[in-house]
Formats: structure tokens, C-alpha cells, sequence
């Protein structure tokens, strides 16, 4: 114990930090070692990304004392904490969206040739490099907005990577991967490690940790519950620690996700709740079909940039397209209004929640109610008791962390600002509901309540079309799966064919048919 | 490596300085206009003469009223990360309109200066949401050209002696002046429109995030639409009152730079131009506390050079405020 903390690169001790209304840190010790990989845990609103702020000068601690090569620090700046060697991936991407994506790769670290002006065709050239290590193939010279948000993601791995790091934090960083760029991920981090740098995993996918973290801290209401070894600790016992619940109760409520009765409505009849025909548009869908009947869950799978959240977005007509043709109850929809389709039923919960998901100005009240305000208002006028009976109503079902229902959703924690956005949609009462990364950044508790939530509503009827990077939900959520590929379906499967395994062999499929082409997988 | 199991939390330290800062600046952002606008009101009540009298209030209001008007329509348009440089204009059009058309009477003039103004209006707001150019390029545009028709329509100053009008202008109601009335009912209508309904929610959501709402299904075009056409009306009511208290039409220097005052207000009452929330109530503040500020220097025989210099200081006050919170 007494070696640990003298060879810690950056330690916590006893760092407390207060917001209105809660404690988000409570006398947090955290040692972080070089050479280790360490995980943070916890439900949502534990106080994992605040931590993780107050190591990077963003917060400043109220209590307590940060030590950096065990000398007392104290970081005002997150610049600070950068050239002090913290390199930060945040959950929230925050990179410049209109900037080209090589400019966001080496911010502040361009290539320079005489007079000190930028040598873009060098910054092109070392962009490009340094990315396609990372899987990523793309035209660095665009804007990153066009990129997806995985791409993105992958982007600021390099970039944090690339600055001469003693630690690196990492705060969510797959809930938006595909398994294979999680692989890369695994690769990275795994060879940081070996360079003796420390590492802080954040995530709520617990397979991943135990794949590459070496110890774990478990916070729970801003608080240390336990750290250790991770190796050895049982997965049960880690979210025991993590819910604050005894370990036989976690047990018997199990890890049951979707327990409906699965691939039962598969060759299900009656007509489709929706239908998609021929979706086009250039370079990003080509001519794809889908529909979805009334109480089926219909999976979409694929590699990023294949065009399963571009696909989503044609159907709720947000993204103008070229041909194709969307039907609800058998009727056309006017195409390009998003307006029409929730009016007719169907919704989209987009994938980034910080872009196009929460409105940062307004509070959590008035997020979950956006979309259903019409149908709360009378004559134009909103109706404050029925909102607040919604509200309260979500906020307790889906068990929102929040100071209030008047918080401002900006500063709910990320999970929390997830569950906000479900919220928000479920109050539609749509009959079809396009889910994009549905549990994106939820704890394992939460995420168990939505999947059951999700299946619940398709019992009752409900549509959904389920998009997710995580291959265990969508096998075991969907009841048929549509794997696109550069923008087409080239496979479905149906009953027993829903398995990882098929998923994987038909996507792997399709790359054989990509050998000779160089077009990449992200675009 | 050995294991840590949880142990009670030593209790946490005193809060730094650090931590003040942003509570700070968000105070002064929430409620800094009032406190000014207090400070000088007890400033005066001390040391100005007569500030007290009935008629000192009385101009005081009656200046300010076109600026608060216009001002409303200003804070619908920065709520949704725009800007209305057109308003300037759309009173001197006002004004054009009121002169051509007061030989049908009071009222049908005054309906078709409105008329006029939520016409300009909503050919700003197509630019801006139907055809998706930059608010501030469309309403400049609009800020040049609308001022040209009005000088055409109406060259020179006109007088006029229509009694209905003149009334509008200078008579009062229970002692307080029918304009100043007028003004008020406008801020509660606004602020109801903004706080309670559809509509209101609905513009705060657009300036908040606007691919956000778009996903929502909100009918993001014509609210923008509808926004500017509101900004068109405010800024044409403003300018037949004001026309009104005149006693004479004047398009080629009415609403001369009221923009600027308008956004003034909004700003120093703590509206973010990044758009997102509207603060009306602290906007008619801000409006009052300019107003007052600027009368209680000259009252005190001070040049005007030095309100414009205070002024100034004000406005980056409240622009750093509003900015330091966005930015914790
Ligand atoms: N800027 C802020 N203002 C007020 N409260 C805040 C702010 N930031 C965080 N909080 C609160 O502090 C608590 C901890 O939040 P934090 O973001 O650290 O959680 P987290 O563990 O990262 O959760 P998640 O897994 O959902 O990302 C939450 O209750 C949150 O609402
Ligand atoms: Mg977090």
C-alpha cells in the first residue's frame, strides 16, 4: 500500500466536490499507477466523468488534495493538466466539428514549413497515416461533422494518443465503437500500457473490462466502494459493488436483459407498422427495404459507416434523399419532414445525444416534454400539470438522477441525459420507434430497465427498429436482423439465425467481396 | 496491491475560490440588471433633485417605450441564435405608412403600418429559415432597403393633426401615459407567450439546439418564420407610438440606430446571443437601466461621451457574465 502510493502518477486524495444541490465527490482516493490500466466504475451519476474532470483542471476540487508524481497539484486549466501529461478523452466528443478532420487530429501541432505557415499537403499526408492505424480511411480533408461518431471517437483516441502522454483518461470511449474498432482500441491501450504509461478506462460494458483493465475503483454516490484487483473479482460481485445491493439479490434478479419470448413474432404477418422502399441517396444508401410490423424488433447491423443510422434518419425523413419511398399503414409519408413522421407515429432516437439529442439551454422538464408538447397544450397553451405528471412519471420509472426535474440537463450526467432522450420519446407514443445506440453510456441496472422497457412496448404493440454496436443487444433484443454493408442490405436473418456468430460471418462476408476495392468501411 | 474496502469519507473541505466564481457570475447574470437598475434608482433618490416628480418618470417611461417594444421582438430573435438589424427601418416604414394612410382614419393607418412591418418581417424571416441566410446578412439587407422605400414613400417630415392619433401619443390613463400602458401589456403578453406556450417553448428549443429540434418534429421553419414576422409587428407598433408622440411622421430619422439599443437590452438583462433562452422581463430592464443611466449623467451635467463610455462598460459586464457561465 505504502509502495503504491509512492508510485503513483496521479493520485486523489480525499477530493470532494460539490454541486448545488448534490455531492457528486465525497473523499475519493484514487492511486493511478504507470503501466496499469485502471477502471472506473459505477451506476450513472456516480461521479465518474466529475472525477475525472477535477484530474483534468476542468472542476476544482472543494476538499481534498490531487498529487501528480506525488507532489500536491493543483491543475487551474485543463491546458494545464495536458502539458503536465493528462491526455483526456471525454464521453462527450469535443472536438470542432467544421474543422477538416486532419486540422482536429493535429490541433496545435501542424506541420509547419517556411515562414511558419501550415504545410497542408504534409498535415494531409501524416493525418491520413496516423489514422488508417486506427482503422479509420477516410478523406481527412472533410469537415469532422461528416465523419460518424465512432470515427470521431477514433479521432480523438489518436489525438490524445498522439501528444506525449504519461496518462491518458479515457471516458467512455467504445460506447460508440463497432467490436472490431474496440479490438483497435484494445490494441492501443494495451500498448500504452506496455510503455509504462497509465491508463483510466471508464465504461459500462463490464466484458471490456475484464478484457483489458488490471485493477478497478468502484464509485458509488461519490463515493470509493471498493478498489483492487480486477482479476479474480467476480462479474456479479463487481455489480453488487457498483448497484450497493447484496450479492444474492443481484443473483436472483439475475442479468436478464430482453426476456420476452424471442424471434416469436419473426414470420409474424399482418401488415408493417412502417416500410421503407428503395431508400437512396448518393454515395450513402443504395435502394434499401426495410419494415418493421407492429410488436416486432427489427435489429440493423453492420460496420460503422454502413448506413444504419443514415438509413433510420431517411425514415423519419431528416435526411433528403435521392429515391425511395417510406410508408406508414400503408400510406406515403410527405417526404423531408420529421414533423410528418411523429405526427403518423414514427420516431427517431438519434445516436449523438449531444448534437442533435438534449437542448442544453432548457431543463430536464422540458427536454422529456419537446417532442409530446403539442399534445400537452391546449389551444397553443402548455398545460403545466400535465407535464409535470409526465415528467414525474419518466422520471421515476426510468430512474433519472437529477437535482430536480428543473435541473438543467447540461448537467445531468451522461447516462442520465440518455435516459432524458428516451424519456422524450416514449412520451410520443409513437407506434414505431427508431432506436439509435438506445443504451449508449447506461449502467448495467438502467440498461437492463430500458431493454425490458423496450420489450414491454413491443409486447404492447409497439415497432422498433433497433440500432446498436453492441452485438449481445441486438441478438438478443431483435427478432430479425438486416445486415447492411456499404448502404444495401445484404443479408437478413431470421429464428435461429439471430446469433453473434451470423452477424459476424455475414458482415466478414461482405469484406471479402470488399478485397481488391479501396473503399474503407468508415466514410 | 492490496484490496481497499469503503471507510466513511473525511468531510469535505471549505469551498474554494474556485468554486464562487461561476455562482457569481451566475448571479450577476440572473439578476444583475435589477440590481443596477436599484442602485440607481437609490443613486438618484440621494443625490438627484426633483428625480422623484411625477413628470420626471413620466419622460423617462415615454422615451424608453420604443426601445422596450422593439426590444421584445429583439430577445424572440437572439432566443433563437438570430438577430433583427431590420427593425430601425421597419419603424421609419411605420411612420411612412401612418402618414400616406391616416386620411382613412387613425385606426386603418395604424393597421396597415402593422401590416407593413410584419411584412418585412417575414420576408427576413423566409430568408433566413426558408432560404437559409445568415440572420444578421438578411436583416441588413433589409435594415438598407426598407429605409429606401420608407424615404421614398414619405421624402420629408410630415405633420399632421389627426386627434386620435395625437391622443395615442400624449394623453394618459389614471396618470400614467396610454403608450407606457401599451408597452407594459406587450412585455406580459411576450412573457406569457414565451413561459406558457407551444410556440414559446418552442423558440427557446430552436436557439437551444436546433438539429435537436428538428428531430423532435417541431416545425422549425415556420416558428423562425414566425419570430421575425412578431419582431416585424413590434418594431412597426414602435414606430406608429412613436410617430404618435411626435405629432408628425418622420422616416428619415426615426428608429435611427434603435437596433443597437435594442440589442443592448437583451444583452445586458442576460440573454446569451448563442441563443437558447430569452429573459423578457430583464430585457425591459435592461432597456430601463440604459435609459436611466443615460438621464441620470446628463442630470448631473456630465457629457455624453461619458454615458456612452459607461455604457460600454455595462454591456461587456454582462456580455463576460454570460459568458463566463456558458464556459464552466
Ligand atoms: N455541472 C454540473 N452541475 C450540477 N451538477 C452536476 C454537474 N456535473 C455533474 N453533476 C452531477 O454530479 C453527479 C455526478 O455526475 P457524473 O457526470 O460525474 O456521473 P458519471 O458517473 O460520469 O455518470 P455516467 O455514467 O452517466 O456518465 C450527478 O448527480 C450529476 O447530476
Ligand atoms: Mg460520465
Amino acid at each position: 500500500m505504502r509502495r503504491t502510493e509512492l508510485a503513483a502518477v496521479l493520485e486523489a486524495k480525499g477530493i470532494s466536490k460539490r454541486f448545488p444541490g448534490v455531492l457528486a465527490l465525497d473523499g475519493v482516493h484514487l492511486a493511478l499507477l504507470p503501466g496499469e490500466v485502471h477502471a472506473l466504475v459505477g451506476e450513472n451519476g456516480a461521479g465518474k466523468s466529475t472525477l475525472i474532470k477535477v484530474f483534468t483542471g476542468v472542476y476544482h476540487p472543494d476538499g481534498g488534495e490531487l498529487r501528480h508524481h506525488g507532489a500536491p497539484a493543483a491543475f487551474g486549466t485543463p491546458l494545464d493538466a495536458q502539458r503536465a501529461g493528462i491526455s483526456t478523452i471525454y464521453q462527450e466528443v469535443n472536438l470542432v466539428p467544421m474543422m477538416s478532420v486532419a486540422r482536429n487530429l493535429l490541433l496545435g501541432r501542424e506541420p509547419r514549413g517556411r515562414f511558419g505557415v501550415i504545410d497542408a499537403t504534409k498535415m494531409y499526408a501524416e493525418a491520413a497515416r496516423v489514422l488508417s492505424g486506427y482503422g479509420v480511411e477516410t478523406d481527412v480533408r472533410r469537415p469532422l461533422r461528416t465523419l460518424g461518431i465512432g470515427a470521431q471517437q477514433m479521432v480523438a483516441l489518436a489525438r490524445a494518443v498522439a501528444v506525449d502522454a504519461r496518462v491518458v483518461i479515457m471516458d467512455e470511449p467504445t460506447s460508440s465503437l463497432e467490436p472490431r474498432e474496440v479490438e483497435t482500441l484494445f490494441g492501443v491501450i494495451r500498448r500504452l500500457r506496455d510503455e509504462g504509461i497509465a491508463v483510466m478506462y471508464v465504461s459500462h460494458r463490464l466484458d471490456e473490462l475484464y478484457q483489458v483493465c488490471d485493477r478497478v475503483t468502484v464509485l458509488r454516490d461519490g463515493r470509493v466502494a471498493h478498489t483492487g484487483p480486477l482479476a479474480g473479482l467476480d462479474r456479479l460481485k463487481l455489480i453488487s459493488l457498483m448497484l450497493g445491493r447484496e450479492l444474492n439479490e443481484v443473483k436472483a434478479d439475475g442479468l436478464t436483459r430482453f426476456s420476452r419470448d424471442r424471434h416469436r413474432a419473426a414470420d409474424g404477418q399482418g401488415p408493417p407498422a412502417v416500410e421503407a422502399r428503395g431508400l437512396t441517396r448518393r454515395h450513402v444508401l443504395d435502394g434499401i427495404d426495410v419494415s418493421v410490423r407492429p410488436g416486432e424488433v427489427v435489429g440493423l447491423g453492420g460496420l460503422l459507416g454502413a448506413g444504419r443510422t443514415e438509413t433510420a434518419k431517411a425514415i423519419v425523413g431528416a435526411m433528403p434523399l435521392d429515391g425511395g419511398q417510406v410508408l406508414v399503414a400503408g400510406l406515403p409519408l410527405r417526404g423531408g419532414s420529421t414533423t410528418a413522421a411523429i405526427r403518423a407515429g414514427v420516431s427517431l432516437l438519434p445516436e449523438d445525444r449531444k448534437a442533435e439529442g438534449i437542448v442544453p439551454t432548457l431543463s430536464v422538464r422540458e427536454n422529456i416534454a419537446l417532442a409530446a408538447l403539442p399534445a400537452l397544450a391546449r389551444a397553443g397553451v402548455v398545460s403545466d400539470a400535465k407535464i409535470d405528471r409526465m415528467v414525474e412519471i419518466f422520471m421515476r420509472r426510468l430512474r433519472i438522477k437529477a437535482a430536480s426535474p428543473n435541473q438543467l440537463v447540461s448537467e445531468l450526467s451522461g447516462g442520465n441525459q440518455q435516459k432524458v432522450l428516451l424519456a422524450r420519446w416514449l412520451a410520443v407514443r409513437p407506434k414505431v420507434l427508431l432506436l439509435d445506440e438506445p443504451t449508449r453510456g447506461i449502467d448495467v441496472g438502467a440498461k437492463a430497465e430500458v431493454q425490458a422497457l423496450i420489450d414491454e412496448l413491443a409486447e404492447e404493440g409497439l415497432g422498433v427498429l433497433l440500432i446498436s454496436s453492441d452485438l449481445e443487444e441486438l441478438v438478443e433484443g431483435a427478432d430479425r436482423i438486416l445486415v447492411l454493408r456499404e448502404g444495401a442490405v445484404v443479408g437478413e436473418l431470421t429464428g435461429d439465425e439471430v446469433t453473434e456468430e451470423r452477424i459476424m460471418a455475414t458482415i466478414a462476408d461482405d469484406r471479402a467481396h470488399l478485397d481488391g476495392d479501396d473503399r474503407g468501411a468508415v466514410r | 496491491m492490496t484490496e481497499l474496502t469503503s471507510k466513511p469519507a473525511p468531510p469535505s473541505g471549505a469551498r474554494s475560490m474556485a468554486d464562487l466564481k461561476p455562482r457569481i457570475f451566475a448571479w450577476v447574470q440572473d439578476y444583475g440588471v435589477y440590481a443596477a437598475v436599484l442602485a440607481l434608482l437609490l443613486f438618484n433618490v440621494l443625490f438627484t433633485p426633483h428625480f422623484l416628480d411625477a413628470s420626471n418618470f413620466r419622460t423617462q417611461f415615454v422615451q424608453v417605450t420604443p426601445i422596450v417594444i422593439v426590444s421584445l421582438g429583439m430577445a424572440l430573435v437572439i432566443g433563437t441564435q438570430g438577430i433583427d438589424l431590420s427593425v430601425g427601418s421597419v419603424m421609419a416604414l411605420a411612420a411612412a405608412l401612418v402618414a400616406l394612410y391616416l386620411g382613412y382614419g387613425a385606426l386603418p393607418a395604424l393597421i396597415v403600418a402593422v401590416i407593413g412591418g410584419a411584412v418585412v418581417g417575414a420576408a427576413g424571416g423566409a430568408l433566413v429559415s426558408y432560404v437559409g441566410v445568415q440572420p444578421i446578412v438578411a436583416t441588413l439587407a433589409l435594415l438598407v432597403g426598407v429605409r429606401g422605400i420608407a424615404n421614398v414613400l414619405v421624402p420629408q417630415l410630415v405633420e399632421f393633426r389627426n386627434p386620435e392619433l395625437i391622443a395615442l401619443g400624449s394623453s394618459s390613463v389614471a396618470g400614467i401615459p396610454v403608450i407606457v400602458l401599451i408597452a407594459a401589456a406587450l412585455t406580459l403578453i411576450v412573457l406569457f407567450v414565451v413561459r406558457r406556450t407551444t410556440f414559446g417553448r418552442q423558440v427557446v428549443a430552436i436557439g437551444g439546439n436546433r438539429s435537436a429540434s428538428e428531430l423532435s418534429g417541431l416545425p422549425v421553419k415556420r416558428v423562425l418564420l414566425i419570430v421575425y414576422v412578431i419582431s416585424g409587428l413590434l418594431a412597426a407598433l414602435a414606430g406608429v407610438l412613436a410617430t404618435a408622440r411626435l405629432q408628425a411622421s418622420d422616416p428619415t430619422s426615426l428608429g435611427l440606430f434603435i437596433e443597437l439599443s435594442a440589442i443592448t437590452a437583451v444583452v445586458v438583462g442576460g440573454t446569451p446571443l448563442t441563443g437558447g433562452r430569452i429573459r423578457v422581463l430583464s430585457t425591459v430592464m435592461g432597456a430601463l437601466l440604459m435609459q436611466l443611466l443615460a438621464a441620470t449623467l446628463i442630470k448631473h451635467n456630465l457629457p455624453q461621451s461619458w454615458t456612452q463610455m459607461v455604457q460600454a462598460v455595462i454591456i461587456l459586464a454582462a456580455v463576460y457574465a454570460t459568458r463566463e457561465r456558458a464556459n464552466r
